[in-house]
């Protein structure tokens, strides 16, 4: 069961090296060839990019998420959000990030059962303190475990 | 694409990824650090109740993020989000579309909001996605 009092508990700051030969993986996995990922000296990342912040958290930033403590046998990925105040990070940029648990609120499900919905969020910040992006991930624990149908 | 070519309603050229191997899903696990096995472990994938292994919901999100930055730009991106429908299946071939849903300025640039769409050939919608663009460096021309 979700505990619902972890709402803005936030998780350890860390930071994350944006490197271009990491970019140009991703982008190549994701379908992409547009030189303004691979061919770039200053290359950007690709919107969904800073998911792989998973590569830099300490181990300590699990805790965060056990604490919320979802029922991964019953776990969905609902939504994902990627913001950019300017131009997306650059190779080269070092990002300050922190996670936080925005928000928990529940819905009756479709075809019965609550389900409960966890929204975490992850600001990135630059040297300055500056928010440059922001990554919103919606966790669902649904009511029972999900089936190739979906939830 | 110029920004002249982007009003309220315009819909941007499709296009079809795929049709998806696992090998594809694999390459995005490791260039993403998601490395769940229900997306390339067989065995786990039917242990669970799935008939075999599916797509990382973020493989297609990404896809689709490819889709509008490649006509976009990738420094015009501000805004992407999905929201996660259907699984994607091996074999699978999948279709991006976008249509201009809105266009205005804010933080001193001029912007568009597009709505986009990820649906697998011949099923249903897999990810419902939404993308905020700058489009002052796409100029008003070729």
């Amino acid at each position: 069961m979700v505990n619902k009092g972890m709402v803005g508990r936030q998780g350890p700051r860390f930071e994350m090296m944006v490197e271009r030969g990491k970019i140009r993986e991703f982008a190549r996995a994701t379908g992409s060839s547009s030189p303004g990922y691979l061919d770039a000296p200053d290359a950007v990342v690709p919107p969904t990019f800073l998911t792989t912040v998973v590569f830099w958290q300490p181990p300590e930033a699990a805790d965060l998420y056990r604490a919320v403590d979802i029922d991964l046998r019953r776990l969905l990925h609902g939504e994902q959000e990627f913001l950019f105040t300017g131009a997306p990070p650059s190779a080269g940029t070092v990002l300050h990030a922190q996670t936080v648990v925005e928000e928990i609120y529940e819905k009756e499900g479709r075809r019965g059962g609550v389900m409960t919905f966890v929204v975490m969020r992850t600001d990135f910040t630059d040297d300055n303190g500056t928010i440059v992006a922001q990554s919103r991930s919606t966790a669902i624990e649904t009511g029972r475990p999900p089936t190739a149908e979906g939830a | 694409m110029t920004a002249r070519d982007l009003s309220v309603g315009t819909r941007l050229p499709d296009r079809t990824f795929g049709p998806l191997t696992r090998t594809d899903f694999v390459r995005y696990q490791g260039a993403s650090g998601d490395f769940n096995p229900i997306h390339h472990d067989e065995e786990f994938a039917r242990a669970a109740g799935f008939d075999s292994v599916f797509s990382v919901g973020m493989l297609q999100a990404g896809l689709l993020a490819t889709y509008c930055t490649d006509l976009l730009g990738p420094a015009n991106v501000r805004r992407f989000k999905v929201q996660f429908r259907e699984q994607v299946w091996p074999g699978d071939r999948l279709v991006a579309t976008g249509t201009v849903t809105q266009v205005y300025e804010a933080d001193e640039e001029p912007r568009v909001d597009l709505e986009l769409t990820m649906t697998r050939d011949g099923g249903g919608i897999a990810i419902a996605g939404e993308a905020t663009f700058a489009t002052d460096e796409l100029g008003d021309d070729e």
